[in-house]
């Protein structure tokens, strides 16, 4: 992955504007935190291959960085992204990694699913 | 003389981080070692110091970190068991019991090293723990391996008392090391901290500072 550029990242995001996209929305502190620090609470969530349309998606924040898609009924939203690739197969993959570079954001488009 | 030990952990680097070092002590006395692997740690949180693998590509690249470590431990046979990580306890338990005993049954282990449900920390840990023991279970009392279970819960020695196995390790340190190396993506984060000698002070807080000198395990008592 790369540090995340802004422009690219937006023209990607037209790029899958009112179609049927694959999604995978993910953020974690990792399964360990409560175990490193008891005062910490383990918290994660994602959804892989959600199945979505947006007719709006933007990029915005001066980095790190939030993405808002607008869909017809309801938004899917991501903070502290600082890094994009967009792969071999075309799927854009955006994260947002700390300082010792483990994943605590990711969001990524794709038109067909991600393995499992 | 153990005759055949089966390793049953969820996560590529389980088998190396908890365990390494004992599972390198049964290789060099050639026993045989069969490792089942759960998931491919598709959801780890590290992907390498500087960045080298994405959300996408990280199981590819622990799948071929797995088999640099299988080879640095001398496992001679892994299994995969396929799974998707972070999702074994939501998983039909009977189903991959089943799977266990099969498993069980063709390689007849006289040990088997997992984890020991409800004090190993990862839900992960817990499920594949706790459906292994209940697929060693199904067996006989007679024909039923001995049962070595690995735990790192922050109260697990207020709970289960001290550990029946202290095994040192550090004949075989430089074994586990290389094997810790070979999970890249996963151990650029801590290698710091063992190279620079933390591991070796006894009065360092470092949870890492036992790593290559000793691993502990419970046995397992079945009721």
């Amino acid at each position: 992955m790369n540090p995340l550029n802004k422009s690219i990242v937006q023209t990607e995001l037209d790029r899958f504007l009112n179609r049927e996209v694959y999604l995978h929305l993910e953020t974690t502190n990792g399964a360990y935190a409560v175990h490193r620090q008891e005062s910490n609470m383990t918290v994660g969530a994602y959804i892989r291959n959600g199945l979505i349309r947006f007719g709006r998606g933007i990029i915005t924040g001066a980095g790190p960085y939030r993405v808002g898609l607008k869909m017809e009924i309801g938004w899917v939203y991501a903070e502290g992204l600082t890094d994009y690739e967009i792969d071999p197969e075309g799927r854009l993959l955006l994260a947002g990694h700390d300082q010792e570079g483990r994943l605590a954001v990711a969001l990524e488009l794709s038109l067909s699913p991600f393995e499992l | 003389m153990e005759e055949h030990v089966l390793v049953v952990f969820p996560h590529p680097d389980d088998e190396t981080f908890g365990c390494g070092g004992t599972i390198a002590q049964f290789t060099k006395s050639r026993v045989p070692v069969t490792y089942v692997c759960g998931t491919l740690g598709q959801m780890g949180r590290n992907m390498g110091r500087p960045l080298f693998a994405n959300r996408e590509s990280l199981p590819i690249v622990r799948e071929a970190e797995l088999e640099t470590a299988c080879q640095a431990l001398g496992i001679q046979r892994l299994i995969q068991l396929g799974l998707r990580d972070k999702t074994i306890e939501f998983e039909d338990p009977e189903l991959l019991t089943d799977r266990l005993e099969q498993i069980i049954l063709e390689v007849k282990p006289s040990l088997v090293l997992t984890h020991y449900p409800g004090y190993a920390v990862h839900p992960d840990h817990n499920a594949l723990g706790e459906v292994t023991i209940r697929a060693v279970s199904r067996l006989s009392p007679q024909e039923r391996p001995t049962v070595y279970v690995h735990a790192f819960a922050r109260d697990c020695q207020d709970q289960l008392g001290k550990p029946d196995i202290i095994n040192d390790i550090s004949d075989v340190a430089e074994i586990k090391l290389a094997a810790i190396r070979a999970h890249r993506s996963q151990s650029q984060v801590i290698l710091p901290r063992l190279s620079n000698g933390q591991f070796k002070n006894p009065s360092s807080k470092n949870s890492y500072n036992h790593m290559l000198t000793r691993e502990s395990f419970w046995i397992y008592r079945f009721s």
